[in-house]
């Protein structure tokens, strides 16, 4: 059998991803995030806090929850069903994270923890800085030549 | 000139080695799964009680051999080579498992294929005049092969309903020229076959061709049929690699039938257990071979059993690099006559 006619077969036989599954779970499990953000934020306004603080800690509580949840073995499972749903919050960062800490603590600080804690994250952190980098330069330049204030 | 090669490249050995025993150690998924039972041990730790997944797969192996060294009723000392091998990169599920054996080591690579490999040099080296008795162990780790070949354990990737899970266990065999028991008769080691299948959650997918390559082969050079057999077990191409490779023997006018079973199919319920396509891994075959079919075989419920470990020989490396998945398929005859 040829290559083209056995790649063919291959597709014919290989199970479709379930989309539409995977769109109701991420809908629902990202939605509920983004819902637990924002409680988290009407907390904190109400706590006294102005509205840029109170995002950041809004942030910030749900990266110390999603790394909770990595920790105690659960946020491994609820991506199974969320897909993109737990990856695309902050919550999927703070998963990429802090995954390869417990994994590669066996191989000590300096060689495990220090350089495997990007190993996942790292290309978003490489061209996310790449990115903003390149944006603020054409910023700075539509800036100077008076196209934005 | 061969004396000893039938057609293309099946092997028929003049003195049959005798497999004298075989033990299987699993993890507990493995132990929850249809086969449970019938492994020896299981342990209920990931870690094994040692401190690392490596650790803990050598650990697994050491306790393979163990076992089935005592139901053969021998010491290490008596084996003259054993040949090993498993996933972890270069070999070290084997040499640490090994290193404190003193038994001359033969280190294979032929990823999930490696116990029907061992299998294979074992009764070699048997026939050859080379060795009287032989251990071929091998063994897998979920979670020692997750962390090399794919994400972080507890980092929250998607499964594709392609790929299959890879079985934390070992098996060994001890192999002999003299003794009671299930005998390897024919053996046709496997060619390295790629299909440009690129997709690392399909590993079944990558393999099947070569699978159909060496029992198509097997069934030319030794003018039989699927008939013939009580049993035809692949290793590891679980339920997309088997379906494919009933369609590709299709082409050849080779009809794989009831008696047609995946080891990958065989150890977990797909059902019960979201394994997707089934289970994997050397531990796959060894498992299932050493404690399922084997001590199955012993007790006569298969007289004639064909087994062919099947492995995908990429790396993480050639992955990234953009490389397709080269497979390969070894094949043992066993019979109990």
């Amino acid at each position: 059998m040829r290559s083209e006619d056995y790649q063919q077969l291959v597709w014919r036989k290989t199970p479709k991803k379930p989309l539409w599954k995977g769109c109701l779970g991420a809908f629902l499990i990202g939605g509920l995030i983004c819902a637990l953000g924002e409680v988290f934020q009407e907390i904190y306004l109400y706590l006294g806090l102005d509205e840029t603080a109170a995002s950041t800690m809004e942030s910030v509580t749900l990266v110390l929850f999603s790394i909770l949840l990595t920790g105690i073995g659960v946020y491994d499972k609820l991506s199974r069903v969320a897909g993109a749903g737990t990856l695309v919050p902050i919550t999927g960062f703070a998963n990429a994270m802090s995954s390869p800490v417990m994994e590669f603590r066996v191989e000590g600080m300096v060689l495990g923890i220090g350089p495997k804690i990007f190993s996942v994250a790292g290309s978003v952190i490489a061209y996310g800085v790449a990115a903003s980098t390149f944006y603020g330069l054409i910023y700075y330049i539509l800036y100077q030549i008076g196209v934005v204030g | 000139m061969s004396r000893k090669k039938l057609g293309s490249g099946t092997y028929e050995l003049k003195t049959p080695a005798v497999i004298l025993s075989s033990a299987a150690m699993v993890g507990r998924k493995e132990k929850q799964g249809p086969l449970g039972e019938f492994f020896d041990h299981w342990q209920n730790d990931e870690y094994c009680g040692e401190d690392s997944f490596e650790k803990a797969e050598s650990f697994l192996q050491k306790e393979a051999m163990k076992y089935a060294l005592e139901k053969a009723k021998i010491s290490e000392k008596d084996l003259d080579f054993v040949f090993a091998g498993d996933l972890l990169n270069q070999c070290i599920g084997s040499n640490y498992s090994l290193r404190d054996s003193g038994v001359q080591f033969f280190g294979l690579y032929g990823a999930c294929s490696t116990m029907v490999e061992g299998l294979i040099l074992s009764s070699m080296a048997i026939d050859g005049g080379f060795a009287d008795r032989c251990a071929a162990v091998t063994s897998s780790h979920f979670c020692s092969s997750e962390r090399q070949y794919r994400f972080p354990l507890e980092y929250g990737g998607f499964r594709p309903q392609s790929a299959q899970w890879t079985v934390t266990g070992a098996g060994c065999a001890v192999v002999s020229s003299a003794g009671n028991g299930v005998k390897i008769k024919r053996v046709c080691p496997g060619a390295i076959i790629d299909m440009n299948i690129t997709d690392m959650a399909n590993m079944g997918a990558a393999m099947a061709p070569a699978a159909a390559l060496t029992l198509k082969r097997f069934f030319d050079d030794t003018a039989t049929c699927p008939d013939d057999y009580d049993l035809i077990l692949s290793g590891d191409l679980g339920k997309i690699g088997s379906a494919l490779l009933v369609e590709l023997l299709k082409t050849d006018h080779i009809i794989l039938k009831d008696n047609y079973k995946d080891c990958g199919c065989l150890i977990f319920d797909p059902a019960r257990q979201d394994v997707h396509s089934g289970g994997s891994g050397c531990g796959c075959v060894a498992s299932v071979l050493c404690g399922y079919v084997l001590p199955q075989m012993r007790a006569k419920a298969w007289k004639k059993v064909l087994v062919m470990g099947t492995g995908a020989l990429m790396s993480p490396t050639s992955m990234m690099q953009g490389e397709s998945i080269p497979g390969i398929a070894h094949l043992v005859e066993l019979s109990l006559q």
